[in-house]
């Protein structure tokens, strides 16, 4: 059983979707997420198990080794889709909350920037360790962020920019979002970002990377639990 | 007027251009806009940036093309005006600068994921090939697909440009550097090397790096690039550095000044075309038009 769970891990991490899935090559017609996941099913082991113990275990890693830059984009999109084959058949955990979410992460693309593949990793990776996510999309005016979080109290709040004149952009949504919501937590990302601009606009924290978001936040939120 | 690439071969060094979009911004360009349609309806600024350019001692100068593929269009809902965007924005670069300059007309990512499936490679090429050819009938003499990750698109333009068109062709990549400071890559995992060992053998004879590094960071792509390949000539177009946010707004640290130093090391590892990206201006141009004269 621990095995099955194991091989659930693994194939997540290198972007094994199914048996027929061409990907990665070395693992050529052998069982992938989709059949594996199936098997542990019919064995009787627990969908929150498999979940949590298999898919979400490896999409960690392989959020732990693009952040060190030993993988690269396309190897977390493989797993992303590896890990989204398998969600039809273990939604029931979440459904009997056998498996509860993190929290819900609101995420979207400031406005004025149509620009979304950064926003999307960022977005699968978060559902891939457990985050339910609401993406607002690309252009997202501030009014929008706040209707979601106002929708949704308690989330957290992720923004993407991708130019320099758009992440002007990103400081009136934060500055918006906190004063009506003082405690909330907003996490940026993108190319031209840095700390120092997430510190002058008020944001909480500046992730070069979506394993930078999902430790911060890990770290964050069980120290307000504290 | 002789090709690019004879002129390196006789030993010419070129001076490219700078940013444009930098520019456009400076000029009022508004967070949301199109900046490929101020070629139709703010032609004379577009124009006006070509010339000072050219002035500053560009040998290149590019067109305001960089989006200006359908797939990009259409996200501000102007697919329809792909053909007239591109033929319209080359022609503002050949008019401003004459026939002694070349017109190297961007050619950008269509800002997918190809192995998503959220573009087919079909898709992918007829907007490449329209875009090449208005180009081309706009009056440029050359083309750069810039700013790349993928190989698969960058393949997919290279094709669709060389078998469609006349066009000289330059194919250049933007690498990020890793976390220990030792390699770089593109977005896709894409290394210096492995651009030279995809196209070193197509008929590509000007391989780039631009954008995503400063001045002192390219060197390190540059010189991989080189190691990999001497006979292919290269092209670099390094921003003013990491954008960072002030009192007045968004500052470039990476002065004319601090760009002309490098001018010598980038030649001396293949580079035979030099020129900047994000942040860099008419002055940086100056600078290394002047050190370029100088050798």
């Amino acid at each position: 059983m621990e095995n099955l769970i194991s091989r659930i891990a693994m194939c997540v991490e290198r972007g094994k979707i199914n048996k027929n899935s061409p990907y990665p090559k070395d693992m050529l017609g052998e069982d992938g997420v989709e059949e594996l996941v199936q098997q542990a099913l019919a064995m009787g082991i627990p969908a929150g198990k498999i979940l949590e113990e298999g898919l979400m275990r490896g999409m960690s890693v392989i959020g732990k080794k693009f952040s060190k830059n030993e993988v690269f984009v396309p190897d977390v999109l493989m797993s992303a889709r590896a890990m989204n084959i398998a969600m039809p058949y273990l939604k029931s955990a979440f459904e009997t909350g056998e498996t509860k979410h993190k929290g819900v992460f609101i995420i979207g693309t400031v406005q004025g920037d149509l620009h979304d593949i950064g926003k999307n990793l960022v977005r699968m990776m978060m559902e891939g360790v457990g985050w339910k996510v609401i993406d607002l999309g690309v252009d997202t005016p501030p009014e929008k962020f706040l209707q979601a979080v106002k929708e949704n109290p308690g989330a957290v709040v992720g923004m993407s920019a991708l130019l320099t004149t758009t992440m002007i952009n990103m400081g009136r949504a934060v500055k918006v979002l906190k004063d009506e919501n003082p405690n909330i937590i907003i996490v940026v990302g993108g190319a031209p970002l840095t700390q120092d601009f997430c510190d002058k606009i008020g944001a909480d924290k500046y992730c070069p990377d979506p394993q930078a978001c999902i430790e911060y936040l890990d770290e964050k939120l069980n120290l307000s639990r504290n | 007027m002789d090709k690019i690439y004879s002129r390196i071969k006789k030993g010419e060094i070129l001076v490219g251009d700078g940013a444009w979009g930098t520019l456009l911004i400076q000029a009022g360009l508004q967070p949301g806009e199109c900046p490929e349609l101020w070629s139709i309806t703010k032609p004379e600024k577009i124009r006006e940036i070509a010339a000072k350019y050219k002035d500053a001692g560009a040998d290149i100068v590019s067109t305001n093309t960089f989006g200006g593929n359908r797939i990009k269009l259409k996200m501000y809902g102007l697919e329809d005006k792909a053909k007239e965007i591109n033929r319209v924005s080359s022609y503002l670069s050949r008019s401003a600068v004459g026939d002694e300059t070349h017109v190297l007309a961007s050619i950008g990512p269509c800002g997918k994921l190809v192995m998503m499936g959220e573009v087919s490679m079909d898709e992918l090429y007829e907007s490449f090939k329209e875009q090449a050819m208005a180009l081309e009938e706009g009056g440029a003499d050359a083309c750069i697909i810039e700013t790349m990750s993928d190989l698969e698109e960058a393949k997919c333009a290279l094709r669709a440009v060389q078998e469609n068109t006349e066009l000289e062709v330059v194919l250049s990549f933007t690498f990020s550097k890793s976390a220990d400071g030792h390699n770089y890559f593109t977005m896709m995992g894409v290394t210096p090397s492995q651009v030279i060992s995809e196209f070193g053998g197509m008929d590509v004879k000007i391989i780039g790096a631009n954008c995503s590094l400063g001045a002192e960071d390219i060197c390190g792509v540059i010189s991989e690039y080189y190691q990999s390949e001497k006979n292919i000539s290269y092209l670099v177009y390094p921003n003013a550095g990491q954008p960072h946010y002030t009192e007045e707004g968004i500052k470039y640290p990476e002065t004319p000044e601090v760009f002309k130093t490098y001018v010598p090391k980038y030649i001396e590892h293949g580079a035979r075309i030099i020129g900047g990206c994000c942040g860099t201006t008419y002055e940086h141009i100056r600078a290394i038009r002047k050190v370029v004269d100088s050798l």
